[in-house]
């Protein structure tokens, strides 16, 4: 199939970008998104120009690297896949085909459709783990889990950190990505020590880049990992009680 | 593992730019938690439950009109005698309405805050259209429906509580039900009545659908998700207010009563 892409290019992080027009011929229907952009590229270097700068690494869709704006939706019409795991099969033959980066204050443009999203490291930095400075690793099998628990904790942990939560929601809020990395830990016994300072930290921290949650919705439509929403009412629900338990904790509540 | 000052300081590698300050915590949590987006969200739900039980007795008190004017006026005096003689005249009344001018302020305020905010986290907007899928038209127009709500708010307290004269010509303080019954009678006011009480419908059923993820009651712990009961109570909510309120001004102008 032939396809038109219109493509947003950008020289650097400050300059102005624009789109530009490309044909992508004789795309195949198994093609991925990303082998169509990789076509593109070696007949624009071919050509001697600029090839378009994306990102991607593991491209099966557990990395979280790759993540592109395709015609209004993140990582494409497909639900629940990354863009790396969108087929060509899902567009039709003399199609049009936007391709925007991330938009978030916190996800700057580096070059063409390669955003930074180191926010999302800074909500990870501020506890997104478990302490274990000292010691050799329990067996696993040592400490019980609930089996909801640790069915819910994985679903949580499945968080690519990719950004396209943010980039779905409207308000460019990241309490998808942020409820998640909190559920994984906060639902498990290993994540009990630390929990309400690592809610609290995490949220404060999240709250310096990104923006709040009207419960559109958007994100969890556009997560390919379909993390629900019900996350998000967990972590306002904790981030309350961090602000009493915290204070608790050194005698002061 | 207690907690600390304030939030742990950003390390060189992160890149991207704050659109915020970090604050040292506040010895005072509601501080805090009025600083942050989730607090603000927490204000807005919990106002909101108040409001809504303003919207829900108020249309039920209203419903009177249809027993005709002994009953109506009767209850608009039950309100100011309310409570006495623990309490002196309308001032029962008067602790109720500075409850909901609080709260009013406060949902207000916190919409502005959190609006400022979001249009922050996204200075530049997508070049091209967006596709959204999940997101419904009310909660998409909740700033909109919010603001003719509280436009509609005022003229409605001017019409039959204030009784301005440019607004009602014909109130009289105390005579509740004929003020009523002449104001809607006015095609106009009717319609202004409608217009405002079907944004009011809007703004409640996404409010409601909301305030019940705000305040964390979908946790996975109880994992119903996408609870269709929490969707059919909103709805059920929102129909039940807006619709029992336009048939006021409906019926008067039809001449069913007035
Ligand atoms: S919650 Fe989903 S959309 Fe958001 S970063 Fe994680 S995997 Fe990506
Ligand atoms: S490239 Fe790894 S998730 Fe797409």
């Amino acid at each position: 199939m032939n396809l038109t892409l219109k493509v947003w290019r950008q020289e650097g992080p400050d300059a102005a970008g624009r789109f530009e027009t490309y044909q992508a011929n004789d795309v195949k229907d198994e093609m991925s998104f990303l082998e169509m952009l990789d076509n593109v590229n070696e007949a624009l270097i071919e050509d001697g120009r600029e090839p378009i700068t994306f990102d991607s690494d593991c491209r099966e869709g557990i990395c979280g690297t790759c993540g592109l704006m395709i015609n209004g939706q993140a990582h494409g019409p497909q639900k629940g896949t990354a863009t790396c795991q969108l087929h060509m099969r899902k567009f039709t033959d003399g199609e049009t085909i936007v391709i925007e980066p991330w938009r978030a204050a916190a996800f700057p443009v580096q070059k063409d459709l390669m955003v930074d999203r180191s926010a999302l490291d800074a909500i990870i930095e501020a506890g997104g783990y478990i302490s274990a400075d000292t010691g050799a690793p329990r067996d696993a099998n040592e400490i019980l889990v609930p089996k909801p628990a640790a069915d819910t904790a994985m679903d949580a942990a499945a968080c690519i950190g990719c950004g396209a939560c943010v980039a779905a929601c409207p308000n460019g809020a990241g309490q998808l990505f942020t409820s998640a990395k909190l559920a994984h830990l906060n639902l498990l016994p290993q994540g009990q020590a630390e929990r309400w300072k690592r809610t609290e930290d995490m949220v404060e921290t999240m709250e310096l880049f990104f923006g709040s949650c009207t419960n559109y919705g958007e994100c969890q439509e556009a997560c390919p990992k379909e993390i629900p929403i019900d996350f998000i009412a967990l972590m306002n629900r904790d981030y309350l009680k961090s602000k009493i338990k915290n204070r608790k904790l050194i005698g002061q509540g | 593992m207690t907690a600390t000052k304030e939030p742990p300081a950003l390390t060189p590698d992160i890149t991207s730019r704050p659109i915020a300050e970090r604050h040292r915590r506040s010895p005072f949590p509601v501080v805090d938690l009025y600083r942050s987006s989730v607090g603000k969200k927490w204000v807005m739900a919990l106002t909101g439950v108040a409001l809504m039980g303003f919207v829900f007795f108020h249309m039920v008190g209203n419903l009177k009109m249809y027993l005709g004017p002994v009953d109506f006026n009767h209850y608009a005096e039950f309100l100011r005698e309310l409570l006495v003689p623990i309490l002196p005249r309308t001032v029962a009344l008067w602790l109720m309405r500075i409850g909901l001018i609080v709260a009013f302020v406060l949902h207000i305020h916190c919409a502005y805050g959190l609006t400022v905010i979001n249009r922050k986290a996204r200075p530049t907007k997508y070049q091209s259209p967006r596709d959204y899928v999940a997101v419904s038209w009310a909660a998409r127009t909740m700033r909109w429906s919010g603001i003719i709500v509280g436009l509609f708010l005022l003229f409605h307290l001017a019409d039959l509580t204030w009784g301005i004269h440019a607004v009602n010509s014909e109130f009289v303080r105390g005579e509740a039900y004929q003020n009523l019954a002449y104001s809607l009678d006015r095609w106009p006011v009717a319609l202004l009545y409608i217009i405002g009480n079907l944004a009011l419908g809007f703004h409640l059923y996404h409010g409601t659908w909301s305030l019940f993820q705000t305040v964390g009651s979908m946790s996975p712990r109880f994992n119903p998700r996408h609870n269709p009961i929490r969707r059919g109570f909103a709805a059920g909510f929102a129909i039940l207010v807006a619709g029992v309120n336009i048939s006021f001004p409906i019926m008067v102008l039809a001449g069913v009563v007035g």
